[in-house]
């Protein structure tokens, strides 16, 4: 009898604790929707942040994100067909685990890396300078998602390609990676949701700005970095501001993500 | 074009090596200043920006009787009529006619640090594994899926978003229920740790569904309950494994930056009780990078090296001691 009683004590503790987990979730998402919901309007996306809108920053931040996307994605894909297709051994080992690691670096640290290495030479933020944190943080989640979506592909057809008389560079693109593609692509979307709501590492790179720019060269407008600067203002108008970009910020964030696993789950 | 290639993608994968040594030279370097300046004391002083007397506290005695020796670490003779031009670092403090120099320490970061992922471990622990089990033993398969799904989900929201709603709606329940200030250690430590909690339960769960089904089966086949399951088998089993889980969460809440500097009052103060508001070092980072100069700047790389280095420490011991020895 006890033994049945403790283990339904345990088995009832332990569906709480997924129930607290799921209460601050939804605590989270009500009190973004609610607040963000409230100070929303559509006119946000027509005006810039100068005029009390969110349009620049919200541009800039895809921006920021895709020009990070354009370093990091085929940097990160050909480090990762490295490890799984050419790499030998050690050396592979060391570079998968480097990268693991690069993966859990704190963000404020690569921010203040890019900070030392472009800002203070150019002698000023920039675009550049937040896309390049960004794409550093980027970096090691593709080789991350392309070793182990290559490591998925049956060797036979690897070897199938290889009897036929094709190289193996032919090997890896016709073959590998086609059979792979969902899988990373599904990988670079999740890496893209990630990096996409990052504040630190653009916080001392392309800081933000009040005002429309396509120029990289300077400060460069950033929803995230905007955030933190609006709600850490007095003024009430600012902060319903800043729960507007962030309901925006994460309903960007959320779809992403929730496509990206939409299409893991059909292909399953 | 196979060389081509192959070449390429050697030093793309090489590129990973350079950006981590890069960071460290480029921090170390940075760093340098502060670090030829204060050396290991930096570690061990909780003084941040403040202005203390030149001199050592003997050269203080010494200076009523001979007024012209300033210091000993400075190797020119200081006039007491060339004060106007003596450098940044030493600002002379009108009324005691001593100079001074402003001094940095890390201690107050640190500990700031090092509590809060503390705070954050021990909420998010006991409700990480919970969910883990309930997911991995409990949940029937859809229920199990849309459960892991959500909090999957939480972890997918942006660190700045739990700042914001840290302060403004959970900081003021914390301090209701413990008393002192919604700024605090405690609030900070808590909303990092829902932050890791989905990290945290979705790799404990990785682990404990390595358990081998057999394992689990006999120990039923012998009448065990669910939880003897859980307790005698599952967690000997994949201890290791969820050892290092856990050290892996603690290298990702030591970094969290937004989240933090929102709840934690970023003041240089040592905290006397669990409640009271102090810094952490990717706070201070967050919130003083853009005004600082000189020693203040190189002292701010000296904490980024500080946090890389223990980041970097504890992931390569929960990589390659626990996480390999679990597989």
């Amino acid at each position: 009898m006890k033994r049945l009683l403790i283990n339904k004590i345990v088995l009832a503790l332990s569906t709480i604790s997924a129930l607290i987990g799921l209460a601050f979730l939804a605590w989270i998402l009500v009190t973004l929707f609610m607040k963000g919901l409230g100070s929303f309007h559509f006119s946000l996306f027509l005006n810039d942040l100068i005029d009390n809108g969110l349009r620049n920053l919200i541009i800039g931040q895809f921006i920021l994100a895709g020009i990070a996307s354009l370093i990091g994605i085929p940097l990160g894909m050909v480090a990762g067909i490295y490890i799984r297709e050419y790499g030998q051994g050690r050396y592979a080992n060391l570079i998968r685990n480097l990268s693991d690691i690069m993966m859990s670096a704190p963000s404020i640290v690569i921010g203040a890396f890019v900070y030392a290495v472009v800002v203070v030479p150019t002698g000023h933020t920039s675009g550049f300078a937040g896309s390049i944190a960004l794409a550093i943080m980027m970096i090691p989640i593709v080789i991350g998602t392309t070793d182990s979506m290559l490591s998925l592909v049956p060797k036979e057809l690897r070897e199938a390609g290889i009897a036929l008389g094709a190289s193996k560079y032919k090997v890896i693109f016709d073959i590998v990676i086609k059979s792979a593609k969902v899988g990373i692509m599904t990988g670079i979307l999740l890496a893209f949701a990630r990096i996409v709501g990052e504040t630190a590492p653009l916080l001392f790179t392309s800081q933000t700005s009040n005002y429309f720019t396509l120029d990289l060269t300077h400060a460069f407008p950033s929803l995230s970095v905007s955030i933190y600067d609006l709600a850490s203002d007095v003024q009430t108008s600012s902060r319903d501001l800043a729960w507007a970009a962030s309901f925006i910020l994460t309903v960007m964030v959320l779809v992403i993500n929730l496509t990206g696993k939409f299409i893991i789950r059909n292909k399953k | 074009m196979e060389k081509i290639f192959q070449k390429f993608a050697l030093s793309s994968a090489t590129l990973v090596f350079i950006i981590l040594l890069g960071i460290f030279i480029t921090l170390f370097n940075a760093a340098r200043p502060a670090i030829s300046e204060f050396g290991l004391n930096f570690i061990g002083d909780s003084a941040w920006n403040k202005e203390v007397p030149l001199t050592t506290p003997e050269a203080t005695t010494q200076k009523s009787l001979a007024p012209t020796t300033v210091s000993d670490t400075d190797d020119e003779t200081v006039d007491e009529n060339d004060f106007g031009d003596s450098s940044d670092d030493m600002i002379m403090d009108d009324e005691e006619e001593t100079p001074t120099k402003t001094i940095y320490g890390g201690l107050v970061p640190l500990v700031g640090t090092i509590l809060s992922t503390l705070i954050a471990l021990l909420f998010a622990m006991p409700i990480a594994m919970g969910i883990s089990v309930f997911l991995a033993e409990i949940a029937p398969k859809k229920i199990a899926s849309f459960v892991g799904g959500a909090i999957e989900l939480l972890a997918a929201i942006p660190s700045i978003i739990f700042g914001m709603w840290g302060l403004y709606y959970f900081a003021p329940i914390v301090a209701d229920l413990f008393g002192g200030f919604q700024v605090s250690l405690l609030t900070a430590g808590l909303v990092l740790g829902v932050m890791i909690l989905p990290f945290m339960a979705a790799i404990t769960r990785d682990s404990m569904n390595t358990t081998p089904d057999i394992l689990k089966e006999s120990a039923y086949a012998l009448g065990a309950t669910k939880f003897e399951v859980i307790k005698d088998i599952i967690f000997p089993f994949s201890k290791v494994g969820i050892i290092g889980s856990v050290i892996l969460s603690l290298g990702r809440a030591l970094g969290e930056t937004m989240a933090v500097a929102f709840l934690i009052g970023s003041i240089f103060q040592l905290p006397n009780k669990i409640t009271d508001p102090t810094i952490t070092i990717p706070v201070a980072l967050a919130n003083n990078f853009g005004e600082a100069s000189g020693l203040g700047m190189s002292s701010l790389f000296y904490l980024a090296l500080i946090l890389f280095i223990m980041s970097f420490a504890l992931i390569s011991v929960a990589k390659f001691y626990f996480l390999r020895k679990a597989n």
